[in-house]
């Protein structure tokens, strides 16, 4: 009775190999080998086809949403399959953990003068990968039904609530909430923005003890138990792709939503004019008084594979680089993301983003064993978004279910 | 036969087995008494876009040096087996000493994911594998009982959820019970009730789980016991009609007992099968309302840090409780095999 099932759906392969010769290169050469693993959305697309651009190279690219599963054993092979992994500040975690990637010093020193500083991503000294985009989550609401309600742009998760309110109450939409509070990754994603907007730390500073069973963890639960309320009921099963399905079908006003989303929001496709024309960006969203926004910050970058020759590894260093180069941006790709490329010209999508930086959000923390906890949260969470037990008693088992993995895992000794 | 011309005909396929079998089950008992080494872990300054601060990270030459001396780890005997992730001794002991009330014993045990997960799978389990056969069976004998021409066509149709890929098929499921779809708003209309919704409730979760998993495997068991009804000797249906028995008679006492082995067979394998319940719990995005022992599995293979050791421990407890359900039948079996 097995059937071959493919889980997660097709996987985008496409291989130019040699092919990309013909073109010139656009003052790209180099010989060696260029395999590269990432996630799929326009912006890594475009990264991807302007890499493989380069002359003289064997290139070919495997973007899927899938990438996290495969770069790690794709890249631990001698030599590995994969010669560079586009990553964001999460996913590198697990590359470096697992000592797969390679610090790029010397490739920057040959052949990496144009990179500015603020692109790369040093860890104790070594740079480990190059960044070309910036993503956070930030608000994202409809103008018109604001005005229709009769209120200003929310600042605060608390004015939040009570625009949702009011536009229960005027019977505007039932569940004017959207979010992508799908149990796992989503959910989790969502504790831990809340939780650093009240100014909370995951760790006892300095180790891997987890420290979440506080007030702090409390009053987060009870904000996000709060606004689930004006959500879709189903929100339980609801991530950022259905979210997104929901704010395009005119039922949802607010919502925090990541910037390298919205474009698709606010583009003609897909949605009424209705909606599309009225939805806007605005910053990161506050909670209670501590000054800290209710979001992450991060970045998605390239790294290179430890487990190649080094003629690989400089042929991948250099497309890669000439794929985030200025001759990048055109007016295509300008919009696609927050380019941390020297030339970028931010675009009306791009406001969200950049007023979350600028309203002084924290990165997501890239730190060995954030992913235990962000699990831990993922699949502990839900009993208490459906109302089956205290706050208190979620976050003790998130601790436990943690704790037992971090032993596991040797970051925790019993 | 000569041991040795058995011996022959047998080792490829023997081989196969060994490779593709004996081992990795043999490599997934070893990796479930192991646990990844201490890492040594140690703060460093990290810098980015955003600016700089200091992080923990962990340093690659000690924990390549404790790597190399021991390749596959800490050897940590049961600890996996028994730590709060499985089964989990500590916390019911505790749970056991701190409850009044067989209610709250069991909320205390139902909020382990392990006990949360065996639970939904047996029930899933117990469930659907009869109404599986009772089905399968009403099919068959009312397609073996149809006017020829059409028989064709209606074994097809019959068969076609068995055929659709069980992802397609659940998310089809998914999306008609959706609070905006035909199936949504039909339940809502029956309970008058609006705001009824399947996905945000766990007891309708259920059911619909179970409902999609009797609806993708009750074709099996009607192609299998339609093969059967095909063998019945009709010289013993004819006299038990000569004798006066009714539809109904005939089918208890000849159709039946006929393709009791059929049954059987129908019953080991939808037992295993559905005792590895996992892909209508991925296309229902039921991680909220139910876990499987297989969604268990892949969650500890999934995440950013993806646990082996975990994963290993809960496959082998897995195929201890696949043994312990398929006892009986093999038994069973085994004396039908004998008596023959």
């Amino acid at each position: 009775m097995t059937k071959f099932t493919k889980l997660m759906g097709a996987t985008a392969l496409s291989v130019v190999g040699a092919t990309a010769a013909f073109a010139d290169g656009h003052g790209c050469a180099a010989e060696g080998r260029l395999s590269i693993i990432g996630n799929e959305f326009p912006a890594i697309q475009s990264v991807a086809a302007k890499a493989l651009e380069c002359s003289g190279i064997e290139g070919e690219s495997n973007l899927t949403a899938d990438h996290q599963s495969l770069n790690v054993p794709g890249m631990t092979g001698d030599p590995a399959e994969y010669t560079t992994a586009i990553v964001a500040n999460s996913s590198i975690v697990a590359l470096m953990n697992e000592d797969v990637i390679q610090p790029l010093d010397a490739l920057v020193a040959e052949y990496g003068a144009d990179i500015p500083d603020h692109m790369k991503i040093s860890v104790n000294g070594e740079i480990m990968a190059i960044a070309f985009m910036a993503n956070a989550q930030h608000l994202v609401y409809r103008e018109d039904i604001l005005e229709q309600a009769g209120l200003d742009v929310p600042t605060s998760y608390e004015e939040v609530l009570a625009a949702a309110e009011a536009i229960r109450s005027q019977g505007i939409l039932d569940n004017p909430l959207g979010g992508a509070y799908a149990a796992g990754w989503n959910l989790a994603q969502e504790f831990n923005n809340m939780y650093l907007g009240h100014g909370g730390e995951f760790f006892e500073p300095g180790t891997a003890k987890v420290a979440i069973n506080n007030e702090q963890g409390v009053a987060t639960l009870e904000m996000m138990k709060a606004l689930s309320e004006y959500m879709n009921p189903d929100f339980l099963t609801h991530d950022s792709n259905a979210t997104s399905a929901e704010w395009e079908a005119g039922n949802v006003a607010l919502m925090n939503m990541w910037g390298s989303r919205t474009g698709v929001l606010m583009d003609d496709e897909g949605s009424a004019e209705e909606v599309y024309s009225n939805t806007k960006v605005s910053g990161p969203l506050m909670v209670g008084d501590s000054g800290v926004p209710a979001t992450t910050l991060w970045w998605d970058g390239w790294t290179v594979a430890k487990n190649i020759s080094d003629e690989d590894a400089a042929a991948t260093f250099q497309a890669m680089a000439h794929g985030v180069s200025s001759g990048l941006l055109n007016d295509e790709t300008m919009g696609q993301a927050v380019w941390l490329i020297d030339g970028f010209e931010p675009q009306e999508v791009n406001e969200g983003v950049l007023a979350t930086v600028a309203a002084g959000a924290k990165p997501y923390p890239m730190v060995p064993f954030q992913g235990l906890l962000h699990t831990a949260l993922g699949n502990e969470l839900s009993d208490f978004m459906q109302g089956n037990e205290s706050a208190e008693q979620a976050l003790a088992d998130v601790e436990a279910a943690y704790t037992a993995a971090a032993i596991e895992a040797g970051f925790v000794t019993e | 036969m000569k041991h040795g011309t058995f011996l022959t005909f047998v080792a490829p396929s023997l081989l196969a087995m060994i490779l593709l079998i004996v081992f990795p089950v043999v490599s997934v008992i070893i990796q479930s008494f192991h646990a990844q080494h201490e890492q040594v872990i140690e703060m460093v300054e990290s810098c980015g876009p955003f600016g700089c601060s200091e992080t923990a990270t962990i340093n690659q030459e000690a924990t390549e040096a404790l790597r190399e001396a021991e390749p596959l780890g800490r050897f940590v005997g049961f600890d996996n087996y028994v730590n709060r992730g499985h089964l989990a001794f500590a916390e019911l002991g505790e749970a056991w000493r701190s409850s009044d009330t067989w209610g709250e014993w069991w909320t205390k045990v139902m909020n382990l994911p392990f006990y949360s997960a065996i639970v939904f799978t047996l029930t899933f389990t117990f469930i659907v594998t009869p109404l599986t056969i009772a089905l399968g069976f009403a099919i068959a004998v009312a397609v073996n009982a149809s006017v020829q021409k059409i028989r064709g066509p209606l074994i097809f149709i019959s068969l076609l959820p068995f055929i659709i890929n069980p992802i397609v098929g659940s998310l089809v499921l998914f999306w008609m019970v959706d609070a905006r779809g035909i199936l949504g708003q039909l339940i809502q209309w029956i309970a008058a009730d609006p705001d009824l919704s399947v996905k945000a409730s766990t007891p309708m979760m259920w059911i619909m789980l179970m409902v999609y998993g009797i609806w993708h495997s009750a074709p099996f068991a009607f192609v299998v016991f339609y093969a059967g009804l095909q063998t019945i000797n009709q010289d013993t249906n004819e006299a038990a009609m000569i004798d006066g028995a009714n539809r109904w008679q005939r089918v208890r006492y000849v159709t039946i007992p006929h393709i009791m082995p059929l049954v059987t067979f129908v019953a080991l394998i939808q037992l295993m099968d559905n005792f590895r319940v996992f892909e209508p719990l991925i296309s229902f995005s039921a991680e909220a309302h139910a876990q499987s022992l297989s969604t268990y599995i892949l969650s500890d293979l999934t995440g950013e840090t993806v646990l082996y050791n975990s994963a290993a421990a809960t496959s082998m407890l897995t195929v201890i409780c696949v043994g312990i359900l398929l006892f009986p039948v093999l038994v069973r079996t085994w004396r039908d095999f004998k008596r023959a």
